[in-house]
């Protein structure tokens, strides 16, 4: 993609929501931060947690795979979502897809694993702010409290009207990411913006 | 909603979840092998046992893991949960039912021991007699009906409102209700079906008479006034029992939020206040909710312990996991804890309300345990002309002079069953109301009765009072000794004070699924046990001594703190001065002896006691039914005032005891909730996700109109200037077939199927062999149910020895994965094989017609793309306009056509440079009705619309899409089923419309003959699809009809309208049956 890159510029699911995600950013005074994360590297990473591949993956990236439910692991750049007890969404730097897939499947050789890009199956929000929490909670049923959902957790839910794994970040009050299937992104930035008018 | 514990994710709501059905039915070893009868039993038949009932479950918006549940069917209860493939556990006991309100150590008695909040006559402070005056309302002088001292209302802002055409003045503070009295009206309406004049009854949401219509700012209809708030500027009118909806959109907005706590209290009266003092400091997360603007319930109406309110409450705004909700009604109790709630946010700023906060929001609240606080409500009694103006309930009387000081009348004259009555009467009269007597049913009414003799007022023991006079409003009220009909006195009043005792509000915690018991000493329901984590405390446990109330209210937050792993504290309650010595309530329902005017029960619906003993006398036994025969209880007050009173009728009618009759059903909500409300932002554009692709902007810069396809909107056609959508799509299917079209074929769905078994899990899946597919190639597919009938179709390309990418109709895309999922890990878990959703990982341009070759070519330099480079079925991968792409030579049109894949990060660049390439020959962008033109013409079915899921592929023409070489798949032992064999099944053919320009609608039937015959009319079947076909200059239509393959070349006739249109069936390929054109 390095070389096509180049003459087709790229144009992210939300790029035509940009400004109005920053002006609501703007005018909330900080108490609210709206931005899309775009084209990060995503890749579907399906293997037995039992197996050797699952340690063999964490050699390879230098991360292990998390094992607990609704759980995220972070090393560098590297962040692994826990999706499902054989499944994970690793999310890297924009770009690293395909190096991150050979490293995987060298790593793991004939083992069963399976590796599905889908960088652009979804896009990135970053869902930031004191009033964050309040935000996300007039459309997404799981309890959000600190105490609950804090640093390190992940889940697979809905937002609004639809699905999104939700990403608390790393550290307290630095708010969400909220990844949501690309189809569905201006549907869900129409959402947040309307949600967040309160607080605009 | 249901919190169900996926074994992976732990508790979520249902609605995250896809039930399927009965769990350990296995897919039979070897079907083939079943008789029909046994095969049929495998497909259609389940068990459906009532109790513990083992059944599988989906964790869909999760981790999308299927698992077991055992549940009982009747009362929902998931009582275990386990991992597919594990054995059932063994049985786990449901939750047990346990007492509403536990015992209180050294607890007094429940019952009425007292009365709430009653206190020595003069006991407020700066109480003063009511000052006369002339005034109504306007001018600066206080009308005789506003106390100079007492209430709530801020009296340095005074409002101006507007009721019937007649503008007054109230305070903040007023409800309309309470600002209404103040100006001397009573008066707010007339009865639905009698028209009489009705008044205000209460202070509250129970309100039945005082149901009125906001007109300004937004119209709103049937709101009590006892429960608006007044604000500058409002007008309201009066209505004839029935309001009238806005005209016009409402222009607030509306929302909803989560809400989580371990504690959450409902009612901050005595004893929710005190539960909730005694969770404050723990930390334990704790919301209290109450319907009124400030805390108290009805320790504002009672003027008493107000320091401790104030107290309490600055307390609670401080604590930070204290989450306290004024102005919030808690309306409905559903399953494990989850309660809804309805904060009114904005109402009471009028035209002041800024208009970015929502005038309403629904708060859905789980809560791990639950205080009930609700208080209770005053009863009425039947009793002749009982619904005058001015007849109202004693303690909201009291509320209206302590909260807003205002006096609902001059002389009053009161009426009542137990001792609650007195403290409102001394209260009253201590306030500068004349009350002319107390009327006593009880022979011996005790001490409260001698209290109130020493005030002065006279006390009538065992008395009634059998009529009312007044027109307008309530001139004077006749006594009578009790069930006798000599001795009558008459007694000039403006107000009448009822009370027939108390009815616990046990709305919340019948919904919940508590049972009630009846209480003799109350003469009322009471909360008895609950499955669910919920106490009731307080009045609505059916304690009414003021002491007890608070100590309840106390030991309840403390227990529910306690049990969730908080430190409880001992909060301060208020000392609660001596009371009277209490004397039983008489339990009365109707006034006895002979009546001069209709008794009502039920004031909203204009119910009376001859009308239930006309459904007694009919045969009705229960009060479900009475209440449907009268409609008593069924007005938007939903009987709170009626609804014991008329248990106790029909009790009395039916000559048996209240306790054996029960109440009526309680149900959501408790009080009426606006459907804006419970929408929330889910409307307009919001009302659904719009799903769009990458290359929509284009779509929407060059004037296509859209069609929804599932939650997408799709190119529907490019109307050119002054086209309609006939011109267009023949315009578009042409320039397609003659020269080159492209449209946007990104919402196909699409999924990733991985792993050294995903042959023959795809195998298994597809009623044809994919396992064969050679790398490189693409092969079309049909997937069905185990019945045997059509449910998916597609294409499937082979990316790699061990990879194949599957194609989904674009409205299937999330239901053929879930099937996919379904299978692999409930029946096929040792199948070697991943299935990951890509649909948006890629955006796809169809490039179709003729000319398509040469546009590709100019674009793809180094794709060879010749017949025999690049054959009908392969796919390559190559560079197209410099952007990485996988091509694949896939057709839905018959024509030659390319579909080209690519990034969505570059699908509009895409799409841009082949719009570029093509204009050479004039490609023209069209959409889903051109595709459906063109698909129909060479007879391929769209799945959904030419099926309806009782149609297998040899219905469609297709059994060469039916492997005979595989021992199974799913579907496969249907077709031999009888029933898939009978010669009269219907089959998709073509029909074509004798006169070419007639145009047959779909769902169009077709019969046999030219004449109808006298009805039953046989039907043969129906019109599935039906165009206009540039390419053959005519109508044409898709049709399934009974053994149409049979019927090829025979006329039918189809009802249009009043006409019967002759049509003649054809094979469902109409244009280029041999397939010429396919390879351009």
């Amino acid at each position: 993609m390095a070389d096509t890159a180049l003459t087709v510029p790229l144009r992210s699911p939300l790029s035509q929501a940009a400004d109005r995600l920053a002006a609501a950013t703007r005018s909330s005074g900080g108490a609210i931060r709206l931005a899309e994360l775009p084209f990060l590297a995503q890749l579907n990473v399906r293997l037995d947690a039992k197996g050797a591949a699952a340690a063999a993956v964490g050699l390879a990236l230098d991360l292990q795979l998390p094992l607990q439910p609704n759980t995220v692991v972070r090393a560098g750049e590297l962040t692994a979502l826990w999706l499902g007890p054989d499944e994970w969404l690793l999310v890297g730097p924009p770009g690293s897809e395909r190096d991150l897939e050979s490293r995987i499947r060298e790593a793991t050789g004939d083992e069963h694993v399976s590796v599905t890009d889908v960088s652009a199956q979804r896009t990135t929000l970053l869902v930031a702010g004191p009033r964050a929490h309040d935000l996300l909670a007039h459309g997404c049923s799981l309890d959000l409290h600190p105490r609950v959902f804090g640093p390190g957790r992940c889940a697979q839910t809905t937002l609004g009207r639809t699905q999104v794994v939700l990403v608390a970040r790393d550290e307290p009050g630095a708010g969400f990411w909220v990844l949501v299937r690309s189809t569905f992104a201006g549907y869900l930035a129409d959402w947040l913006l309307d949600a967040a008018t309160e607080y605009l | 909603m249901l919190l169900i514990p996926c074994p992976w994710c732990g508790p979520r709501d249902e609605a995250e979840f896809h039930y399927g059905g009965q769990a350990h039915v296995p897919y039979p070893e070897n079907p083939a092998s079943l008789p029909d009868e046994e095969w049929a039993r495998y497909l259609f038949f389940r068990d459906n046992p009532k109790g513990p009932f083992a059944e599988r479950w989906s964790h869909a918006a999760g981790c999308r893991r299927w698992f077991n549940a055992v549940r009982d069917t009747s009362t929902n209860e998931i009582l275990t949960v386990y991992r597919s493939g594990e054995n059932r556990p063994a049985p786990v006991e449901p939750r047990s039912a346990v007492a509403a309100c536990p015992a209180l150590e050294d607890e007094a008695p429940s019952g009425p021991t007292g009365v709430q909040g009653a206190e020595p006559p003069g006991g407020v402070e700066g109480a003063e007699p009511l000052q006369d005056g002339t005034g109504r309302g306007g001018g600066g002088e206080e009308s005789p009906y506003r106390h100079p001292t007492r209430g709530r209302i801020d009296r340095d802002t005074p409002l101006t409102f507007t009721f019937d055409g007649t503008e007054y003045q109230g305070y903040r503070g007023d409800t309309l209700a309470s600002a209404l009295l103040a100006n001397g009206v009573i008066q707010a309406g007339t009865s639905i079906k009698l028209g009489r004049p009705r008044g205000i009854f209460s202070a509250g949401v129970e309100e039945p008479n005082a149901v009125v219509q906001i007109e300004e700012p937004f119209p709103e209809p049937m709101l009590p006034a006892t429960t608006v708030e007044l604000y500058d500027g409002l007008v309201a009118s009066s209505l004839p029992g029935q309001g009238r909806l806005a005209t016009e959109p409402d222009p607030a907005r509306y929302d909803a939020v989560h809400a989580h706590c371990d504690l959450l209290i409902v009612g901050a009266g005595p004893a929710g206040l005190a539960a909730a003092a005694a969770a404050a400091k723990s930390g334990a997360r704790v919301i209290l909710a109450d319907d009124q603007p400030e805390l108290g319930g009805s320790l504002l109406g009672t003027a008493q312990h107000l320091d401790w309110v104030r107290e309490v409450t600055e307390q609670l705004d401080a604590a930070p996991e204290v989450r306290v909700l004024r102005r919030t009604t808690v309306f409905g109790y559903y399953d494990d804890n989850h309660l809804l709630a309805v904060e009114r946010r904005t109402n009471h700023l009028g035209a002041a309300a800024p208009e970015n906060v929502s005038r309403e929001r629904v708060w859905r609240i789980r809560a791990r345990r639950v205080v009930l606080a609700t208080g209770a409500h005053e009863r009425s009694l039947a009793f002749a002309n009982n619904d005058r103006p001015g007849v109202m309930l004693a303690s909201s009387a009291r509320t209206h002079v302590n909260r807003h000081g205002v006096l609902p009348g001059r002389h009053a004259v009161v009426f009542t069953t137990n001792d609650s009555a007195y403290a409102a009467a001394l209260d009253l009269a201590s306030a500068g109301l004349a009350v002319a007597a107390i009327v006593d049913t009880r022979p011996e009414p005790g001490e409260w009765a001698e209290r109130a003799r020493a005030a002065g007022i006279e006390a009538l023991a065992g008395h009634a009072v059998t009529g009312t006079q007044g027109e307008a409003r309530l001139t004077a009220v006749t006594v009578a000794p009790y069930g006798e009909s000599a001795g009558q006195r008459e007694f000039a009043a403006d107000l009448l004070l009822v009370s027939g005792g108390w009815n616990p509000v046990a709305h919340l915690f019948s919904q919940s699924g508590g049972k009630l018991r009846h209480d003799e000493t109350l003469g009322s329901f009471v909360p008895d046990t609950c499955r669910q984590a919920v106490e009731v405390a307080g009045s609505a446990s059916g304690v009414l001594d003021p002491a007890t109330v608070l100590a309840q209210g106390a030991a309840a937050g403390a227990r529910a703190i306690e049990a969730e792993g908080y430190p409880p504290e001992a909060p301060r309650l208020p000392e609660v001065p001596a009371q009277p010595r209490p004397t039983p309530p008489m339990h009365v329902y109707v006034v006895p002896g002979a009546a001069d005017g209709p008794r009502f029960v039920d004031l909203q619906r204009d119910v009376t006691v001859d009308d239930l003993a006309i459904a007694t006398g009919a045969g009705l036994r229960s009060v479900e039914h009475t209440k449907r025969y009268t409609t008593a209880g069924t007005a938007n007050d939903q009987g709170k005032t009626s609804g014991i009173l008329a248990s106790g009728v029909v009790a009395e009618l039916l000559g048996v005891d209240i306790s054996a009759l029960g109440t009526t059903t309680f149900r959501p909500p408790y009080t009426p909730v606006s459907f804006a409300a419970l929408a929330g932002r889910d409307r307009g554009v919001l009302s659904d996700p719009v799903r769009t692709t990458a290359i929509h902007e284009w779509h929407v810069a060059h004037g296509a109109l859209f069609e929804n396809v599932g939650q997408w909107k799709r190119p529907w056609y490019y109307p050119r200037d002054g086209e309609d959508m006939e011109a267009a799509v023949l315009r578009e299917c042409a320039a397609t077939r003659e020269s080159v079209g492209f449209m946007d074929a990104s919402t196909l769905g699409k999924i990733d199927v991985q792993g050294p078994d995903a042959g023959v899990f795809l195998d298994r899946l597809y009623t044809n062999m994919m396992s064969t597919l050679k790398v490189g190639m693409i092969r079309y597919g049909v997937m069905c149910r185990p019945d045997g009938m059509v449910f998916d179709d597609g294409t499937v390309i082979r990316v790699g020895p061990e990879r194949f990418l599957v194609t989904t109709t674009t409205g299937n895309a999330a239901a053929v994965l879930d099937w996919m999922e379904e299978w692999h890990q409930t029946e096929w878990p040792e199948l070697k094989v991943h299935c990951t959703s890509v649909t948006e990982q890629w955006a796809t341009v169809a490039l179709v017609g003729p000319k398509s070759r040469e546009v590709l070519a100019s674009l793809a330099p180094q794709l060879a793309v010749s017949n025999d480079d690049f054959p009908f079925m392969a796919w390559r991968e190559t560079t197209v306009a410099g952007i990485e792409a996988r091509v694949c030579r896939i057709s839905f049109s018959g024509e030659l056509a390319f579909e080209i894949n690519v990034s969505p990060w570059q699908g509009l660049a895409l799409w841009e440079a082949v719009y570029e390439a093509g204009a050479p020959y004039g490609i023209t962008p069209y959409g889903t009705e051109t595709m459906h033109v063109l698909r129909a013409e060479k007879g391929y079915p769209i799945i959904g619309q030419d099926t309806d899921g009782t149609v297998t592929p040899q219905d469609l023409g297709m059994s060469w899409v039916v492997s005979k070489k595989k021992p199974d798949f799913v579907g496969k032992r249907s077709y031999a089923r009888a029933d898939a064999v009978r010669p009269d099944r219907k089959h998709l053919v073509g029909l074509l419309p004798e006169d070419p320009g007639t145009f047959l609608p779909e769902g169009t039937h077709l019969v046999a003959d030219g004449v109808l015959p006298a009805p039953p009319v046989p039907m043969l079947g129906h019109v599935t699809s039906s165009y206009r076909s540039a390419a053959l200059g005519r109508t044409f239509a898709l049709a399934l009809i009974k053994g149409g393959r049979d019927r090829i070349g025979e006329r039918l006739y189809a009802p249009v309208g009043d006409q019967l249109v002759p049509v003649t069936v054809a094979g469902p390929v109409l244009y280029d049956p041999e397939g010429a054109r396919r390879d351009g």
